[in-house]
């Protein structure tokens, strides 16, 4: 419990969101925060402009889809926030709620409703197929156009664009969020049961990641794809992915442990750094290699629910649960 | 303890027993209350100002050891994006369908530590149809879960039966669950305080409703009951304390569902009952659906009281006995095929 090396906090740029803040991101070079009110706050400030995307409705769910901004609501909506505030309705799901959503950097899509899948390519066109439970989480696997999807009893593996029977990886229990590691070789999913499940895709294997006193339902990988940095316990949790086991029998790695949550992680996209957000409101920055910590943020009011980097990795905004959010700019 | 945490109430019924007739007069009624709704299917509610949300009634084991740990997956979810709307509204009503079990929807609000950070559990209110119960308690198990699980039950549709037949489906339901407020109604008609703001999961509330808990309704009106509150005193346990056991009219008795209430006129050792609690709690916990109980503990000044959920219990210390007041220990289990003398036995084995 170290204090903190340095301090950032002077180049943090305070932002009055008003609403909880469900995600954040950036398009291009524009701060976007996507909130509980329905509205996208676009802009480095609380001055910046208010999209109302998903009117009289809440975010539950957003995220990048090339340089816009993705988000699906509480009103089966689901709609791309463009960087100079153009907004355009993708779907809707009409009775629904949008409960999971996914991105990818060519502008990729894919979304839930209950039981419901649809994939968009970046052309436009949507694929759908049907979950045997509720869908929790979806992402998209690095390489193919493959969508993997969280739900009971495990996750699935879809290709919208073939004919292909889709490929199930079973563990009982509650699946939430999913991701691949960037090499493909491995699949996670964060459980009810405050554990992650993994699946080593080319043997089937699993794993059983397990400890924590929190679900973990916030995950990241490190830019090397070396680490797998997860929130859910009072430290950061990094499982080692580097090797063809991946974290069996290896000891997880703790950074910024405090006595205080962790709720949320994002890992830079080109250091080994992880920026992570705490219950109390705390936002550090904690190096992979030796666990220095750098404060961001000092303990607030409400949770941290929402971190984001910007491409180069030089900006940090990060959102809370009250409705309180900054954005970090570091020394060039 | 529970301060800003949005209270819950789950509805419950068999089909056709007027369920949705009460969601809608809850909602329509000028209260000054802002719902969200979860419910199975949208339709028949006529809802402007809430917010209403579809539910798919999807339950799953817990892989926490707990054997009969199901929950649903689909309230926490829904749960979960609702915090996200925070101060849009200020209670939530869970409607389940007319075949629902209802423990895996309190247990849902016991077991999954974010819902239990956001929301509280306030009574679970089932609805009864006067016609048909009895065939459905009968030939439906869920029927019956539903009436042993209430907090608060509205026998409904009473206007169908005779003054008879209404007192039988009475007696039917108090043997099964003595503790439940009850209310007869046609149309659904009660006012929302006997339904909303319970705090019928709430320690300090079961408290507050001394001295009614934990003792059988007196005031039947019927002449054909009177066997209500007798006491049978000197059990052979090798020790001179005895219970009290109340317990609904034998002709009615239920085959497979009852309660068990025991009283002792004492205290307890804490060193005893709380490990006995736990360990008979664990193990027959799939069978016992509810649990409450205030006891005296030797040497503390305060009452110990519990409430629980098939195997996930609930207990503290509360508010100090008070001058005069009789130290007294009273348990009630709610369940199936209930071991009664094991039970006793066991109770009475904690005695200080």
């Amino acid at each position: 419990m170290a204090d903190p090396i340095t301090s950032l906090t002077e180049r943090v740029t305070p932002i009055e969101a008003g609403a909880p803040v469900t995600a954040a991101a950036f398009l291009g070079a524009m701060p976007a925060l996507a909130l509980g009110d329905g509205s996208i706050l676009l802009g480095p400030a609380d001055s910046g402009t208010r999209i109302p995307a998903h009117p009289d409705a809440a975010i539950l769910v957003a995220a990048l889809a090339g340089k816009d901004l993705a988000s699906g609501g509480d009103d089966g909506r689901v709609v791309l926030t463009c960087a100079d505030g153009t907004t355009r309705e993708i779907a809707h799901e009409k009775g629904k709620w949008i409960d999971a959503l996914a991105g990818r950097d060519d502008g990729a899509l894919a979304w839930s409703a209950g039981k419901t899948v649809r994939a968009r390519d970046p052309k436009g066109e949507i694929k759908t197929f049907s979950a045997p439970s509720t869908v929790r989480g979806l992402s998209f696997l690095p390489k193919g156009y493959r969508v993997a999807i969280a739900h009971y009893n495990g996750a699935t593996l879809w290709f919208p664009n073939t004919a292909a029977a889709p490929e199930t990886f079973a563990w009982k229990g509650s699946h939430l969020d999913v991701t691949a590691s960037p090499d493909g070789r491995f699949l996670v999913t964060s459980m009810q049961e405050n554990a992650l499940h993994g699946w080593r895709l080319a043997d089937r294997k699993d794993m059983r990641m397990s400890g924590y006193p929190a679900k973990a339902r916030s995950i990241s990988w490190t830019f090397d794809g070396h680490w797998l940095a997860t929130s859910g316990a009072e430290a950061a949790i990094l499982w080692p992915f580097k090797d063809k086991d991946g974290p069996m029998q290896k000891t997880p790695l703790e950074l910024g442990g405090r006595r205080a949550r962790v709720t949320c992680v994002a890992c830079h996209p080109k250091a080994p750094v992880v920026a992570q957000g705490y219950d109390d409101g705390c936002v550090l920055l904690c190096r992979v290699t030796d666990g220095a910590e750098i404060l961001v943020r000092p303990s607030a009011e409400a949770a941290v629910t929402a971190l984001a980097w910007d491409e180069p990795g030089q900006s940090l905004l990060f959102g809370d649960h009250a409705g309180q959010a900054g954005l970090l700019a570091l020394p060039a | 303890m529970s301060e800003g945490k949005v209270p819950v109430t789950v509805l419950t019924g068999y089909l056709g027993a007027g369920k949705t007739t009460l969601l809608n007069r809850i909602l329509s009624e000028d209260h000054g209350h802002k719902f969200a709704v979860i419910v199975n299917e949208f339709g028949e509610i006529g809802i402007d100002n809430d917010l209403v949300v579809g539910a798919d009634e999807e339950v799953f084991e817990m892989n926490n050891g707990c054997v009969c740990c199901t929950v649903r997956g689909d309230l926490i979810r829904i749960i979960e994006g609702l915090m996200k709307r925070k101060g849009k509204f200020d209670a939530i009503i869970v409607e389940t369908t007319g075949l629902a079990d209802p423990a895996p929807v309190a247990q849902t609000f016991f077991v999954d530590a974010d819902v239990k950070d956001a929301v509280k559990l306030d009574a679970v209110v089932t609805v009864a149809d006067a016609r048909w119960l009895q065939d459905r308690l009968r030939d439906a198990p869920e029927a019956k879960n539903q009436i042993a699980f209430a907090d608060v039950i509205l026998l409904n549709k009473t206007d169908l039966v005779s003054e008879a037949e209404l007192a039988a489906i009475e007696a039917r339901i108090r043997a099964i669950n003595p503790y439940a407020a009850l209310h007869k109604t046609v149309n659904c008609a009660v006012a929302l305080d006997a339904v909303l703001g319970r705090n019928a999961f709430d320690l300090e509330r079961i408290l507050a409703i001394e001295p009614g808990f934990l003792e059988v309704e007196e005031h039947h009106g019927h002449d054909d009951h009177d066997h209500h509150g007798h006491d049978h005193h000197g059990h052979e346990h090798g020790h001179d304390h005895h219970t009290h056991e109340t317990h609904g009219p034998k002709h009615y008795h239920d085959e497979d569902m009852q309660s068990v209430a025991l009283t002792l006129e004492g205290e307890l050792d804490a060193e005893k009952f709380v490990p006995w609690l736990n360990s008979y709690i664990q193990a027959e916990g799939a069978s016992i659906l509810r649990s409450k109980g205030i006891v005296a503990l030797e040497g503390e000044p305060q009452r110990f009281v519990f409430q629980g959920v098939h195997m996930i219990l609930n207990g503290d210390l509360q508010r100090e006995w008070k001058e005069g007041e009789k130290r007294v220990s009273r348990i009630v289990f709610i369940g199936r095929n209930l071991k009664r003398d094991e039970i006793e036995r066991g109770f009475l084995a904690c005695a200080a």
